[in-house]
């Protein structure tokens, strides 16, 4: 049964049912709902819920309580999760599973409060200091963004590493219809021998760290992270292709953005003008070798990269399409959402020219 | 041959890196014997801190986790929430409780936490070379303040028993030095009645040790526990700030 939800509510209760037991957090716009929903939520569970002082607390909560075998998560929007950053940092450095929610909201600096996507390099470029990577996701739906978060713990759980979900303002404010997935049963998660659940005693000790003062060693743990990132490539890759076979141009775009585009590839079709649409589901691992394919296809004359933001993605874009064909952008920032029309008249615009 | 003394099985068998005259080592003995003597072992998170102290996680016989500079009571918290059960301690030394870690340590015990911390207070950074700490005395010199701290410059050392002993939270705030026989012993006993209030679910304890570091100070190890005994008790004077069993 359909129910109707706010898109942060519908994630919150997602993760309930993914697994979910402690949440640690600070208040942000907009992204509010998500702690309030969690609040009166996780105790009905069992779980448990904090209001840290800070976003730096709330993510070293996460760590602690990851670190001792918890389904944790925290959820944030912009300028809070640059403040997360250095326990990301640490996190993925101890290879420690957790989900981290950001809907994202304009900056630099305090910003505004309302959608954008200009958090894309700080998510999937790094953010914190040193070499790693989350696995990202980025639903263009409420029911995707539940459909994800229901199972991105099984998946931070399987790589031992954070996965964020990033959302673009919009994702957690809109109400739209959803079929929420049943209450998994955390007795049949998966037993983490190597946390420290207090029963750790001589050759048993476990040790939760990202201290390697050996330069061999560190060395060596700096490959390991990046084998399993190798993997995520392998095996996590998603993406929606749309009417690219056959098209000329090839917008890319996710998120929000992506199902503004959509609508904007049907009003741009029915006008003759054969338009296809890829849309990333996960920005890492990007879909790289899908972009690169399309851009092999002889139709396909350019690609329109289409963000919230000044242009971050269409670097990723860039380096996947690899000087095959050309890749224009076209953005709004501080909060302005493009509507279908404004991508259509940019593309006829273009066309005329 | 009579056993007459055995080091506790709550430390590792691992060699302490710490440096002649250092405190770090004793103060790790008296958290593992009273851990050991409360009947704790295998049921025991520690958090090592960044600093000094940070390869506590090699000399703990306990489940360790190392946590980012001043961040140990929010690992505490997360760690705690999540395992009620275990007795969980945070370790840490003044760079990182007092300055960077000042907002965590607060609200923890704000929270009344139900977790232990070791406050290390030698008034120095240690390990990265001896520069100001937030407890450096006025006129004490360090490698950022070579002609001693000046309260005009650099303002005042932070009292933090007496700042936390104002909060609602806490079950028991005490502050002792390891600089003679008697004062280690009170400071063993003090460091047991936290991990009791803990047992009990009494909420947040801290107990603050008056370290010495003559590496830092550019002391002898027997100068520098004078001037624990002398100098920094003047402005850290030693005692039980909170005691809810008292109130």
């Amino acid at each position: 049964m359909k129910i109707l939800m706010k898109g942060n509510e519908a994630v919150a209760e997602a993760a309930v049912r993914g697994g979910c037991r402690a949440f640690f957090g600070y208040p942000i716009t907009p992204q509010n709902e998500i702690p309030e929903y969690l609040s009166r939520r996780l105790p009905e569970v069992g779980g448990c819920f904090i209001q840290a002082e800070s976003e730096v607390s709330a993510i070293n909560m996460v760590y602690g309580a990851a670190g001792a075998g918890a389904r944790a998560m925290t959820s944030s929007s912009s300028p809070g999760i640059s403040l997360k950053q250095e326990g990301i940092s640490y996190i993925c450095g101890a290879e420690l599973p957790c989900v981290i929610v950001n809907m994202v909201r304009g900056g630099p600096g305090l910003g505004g409060i309302q959608p954008a996507q200009s958090d894309y390099f700080q998510t999937v470029k790094g953010g914190g200091h040193g070499d790693y990577h989350m696995l990202v996701y980025a639903p263009s739906s409420v029911q995707e963004a539940v459909n994800i978060m229901y199972d991105a713990f099984d998946k931070a759980d399987e790589y031992r590493m954070p996965v964020m979900m990033l959302g673009d303002g919009m994702i957690g404010q809109i109400m739209e219809a959803v079929e929420l997935p049943p209450m998994k049963d955390p007795s049949t998660f998966p037993k983490k021998e190597w946390a420290t659940d207090g029963t750790g005693i001589g050759k048993n000790r476990r040790i939760i760290n990202s201290l390697y003062i050996e330069p061999d060693v560190l060395e060596e743990v700096n490959h390991r992270l990046f084998k399993r990132y190798d993997m995520l490539k392998e095996k996590e890759v998603m993406c929606e292709k749309y009417l690219c076979d056959d098209a000329e141009i090839v917008i890319v775009a996710y998120g929000t953005v992506a199902r503004i585009s959509k609508s904007a590839v049907n009003d741009l079709r029915a006008k003759g003008i054969k338009v296809g649409l890829i849309r990333p589901i996960t920005l890492y691992p990007y879909p790289e070798k899908i972009i690169n394919d399309v851009a092999k296809q002889d139709c396909v004359r350019k690609f329109v990269t289409i963000e919230l933001s000044m242009g971050q993605m269409i670097e990723d874009v860039r380096l996947a399409v690899n000087g095959l064909k050309p890749v224009e952008f076209y953005g709004r920032t501080g909060g302005n959402v493009m509507t279908p029309d404004d991508i259509v008249n940019y593309v006829l615009a273009k066309e005329e020219k | 041959m009579a056993v007459v003394f055995k080091k506790t099985n709550m430390l590792t068998d691992t060699p302490f890196h710490y440096c002649p005259g250092c405190t770090h080592g004793i103060a790790h003995r008296l958290v593992a014997e009273c851990l050991e003597e409360l009947g704790v072992e295998g049921n025991v998170i520690g958090i090592a801190p960044v600093g000094c102290a940070v390869f506590a996680y090699n000399y703990f016989n306990c489940d360790m986790q190392q946590a980012a500079h001043g961040r140990a009571p929010s690992l505490a918290t997360g760690i705690k929430r999540t395992n009620p059960d275990k007795v969980v301690f945070a370790y840490q030394g003044d760079g990182d409780l007092a300055s960077i870690g000042t907002a965590e340590i607060i609200h923890a015990a704000a929270r009344g936490e139900n977790v232990t911390v070791i406050f290390i207070n030698n008034a120095i950074y240690g390990m990265t070379g001896g520069q100001m700490a937030p407890t450096t005395l006025v006129g004490q010199k360090s490698t950022t303040s070579q002609s001693g701290r000046q309260v005009a410059i650099n303002g005042n050392p932070i009292r933090v028993c007496e700042m936390l002993a104002t909060l609602d939270g806490p079950s028991y705030i005490a502050r002792c030095s390891l600089s003679d026989t008697a004062n280690v012993n009170k400071a063993k006993r003090a460091i047991k009645k936290a991990f009791e209030n803990q047992l009990a679910g009494k909420g947040f304890s801290m107990v603050e040790l008056l370290s010495s570091c003559p590496t830092n100070w550019g002391m002898t190890p027997t100068q520098a526990v004078d001037f624990v005994k002398e100098e920094m008790t003047k402005v850290f004077p030693l005692g039980v700030f909170k005691d809810i069993d008292k109130e």
